[in-house]
């Protein structure tokens, strides 16, 4: 369970409500792969990765970092039940993508980085230490169903 | 993890936009850190930690001037944080963990105030800039 104050919650949607979902899921999946090139083994499939240009302008990145934002987003509806919210895709990434749950905690620093980016001063100490806790949390969640 | 010559540039030019707020941005950084990840609170007993404390702005202008340092001599990092290796590893012994939760926080303050500066290329040299300092002041741990 995350557990958030009343303000950590209304900063957490505040700020969720003027993010393009979509635009965020590419840039955080792209960054992941350039500052991380490890974690381009779940990504074989995906193309030419060879420099960041080349990764930052990849349609199956930018499809790809759409889909896990979008359900990133599903957990911020839902931070009362991570778990629950997240069991069958915390089963899919062990039983079928076999990834490493550390590429969670990654991803989601990442996305502070790049939410950091797009808010500047307005990503506040208090706005990082709370979304700091809903990647914690969602990154636990996709872990929980691991055997 | 080596830096490239390309790191290297790209952590220059990012220290030379930062110029004279080197000493604010290492005070966020802190401030980040202990609201973020609590537990980096365990090193400070004897700080007020609280917002716009003089003593975390004073120590945040400690960190960014030994950051500074390490800029200036990215061809021997071992060698000008020497002194300060000895001191994180006989005397803070802070655990090796809270240097990527510090790390991570420098990266955030960056890219909030520097977020065109942050391209992805320099997000990179930057968080092996940083992994690489922190290898350096471990590197006498045991």
């Amino acid at each position: 369970m995350v557990h958030l104050t009343a303000e950590e919650k209304s900063l957490i949607s505040s700020m969720w409500g003027k993010v393009n979902v979509d635009e965020v899921g590419g840039e955080a999946l792209g960054r992941l792969l350039i500052v991380y090139p490890w974690t381009q083994r779940f990504f074989d499939s995906f193309g030419d990765l060879s420099t960041p240009d080349a990764v930052m302008s990849n349609a199956k990145v930018k499809a790809h970092g759409k889909k896990v934002l979008n359900s990133f987003s599903d957990g911020l509806k839902n931070l009362d039940n991570l778990k629950g919210t997240f069991a069958k895709l915390s089963e899919l990434h062990c039983d079928k993508l076999h990834v490493d749950p550390e590429n969670f905690k990654l991803l989601g620093n990442v996305l502070v980085c790049v939410l950091a980016r797009h808010f500047g001063r307005e990503f506040t100490p208090l706005a990082q230490a709370a979304y700091q806790k809903v990647v914690a949390g969602v990154a636990n969640a996709l872990a929980h169903k691991y055997h | 993890m080596v830096l490239s010559p390309a790191d290297k540039t790209n952590i220059k030019s990012t220290w030379d936009k930062i110029g004279g707020h080197a000493g604010d941005y290492g005070g966020e950084a802190l401030d980040r850190t202990f609201q973020s990840f609590p537990t980096t609170k365990t090193y400070f007993p004897h700080f007020d930690l609280s917002p716009g404390s003089a003593q975390v702005k004073a120590h945040g202008k400690k960190v960014a001037d030994a950051l500074t340092t390490a800029v200036a001599h990215l061809d021997d990092l071992p060698g000008a944080l020497s002194a300060l290796s000895d001191l994180h590893a006989y005397k803070l012994r802070v655990d090796p963990v809270n240097f990527k939760l510090l790390s991570h926080c420098l990266l955030v303050t960056l890219a909030c105030h520097h977020p065109t500066e942050f391209t992805p290329a320099v997000h990179a040299s930057l968080d092996k800039f940083f992994a690489a300092v922190s290898t350096v002041l471990t590197s006498k741990y045991r």
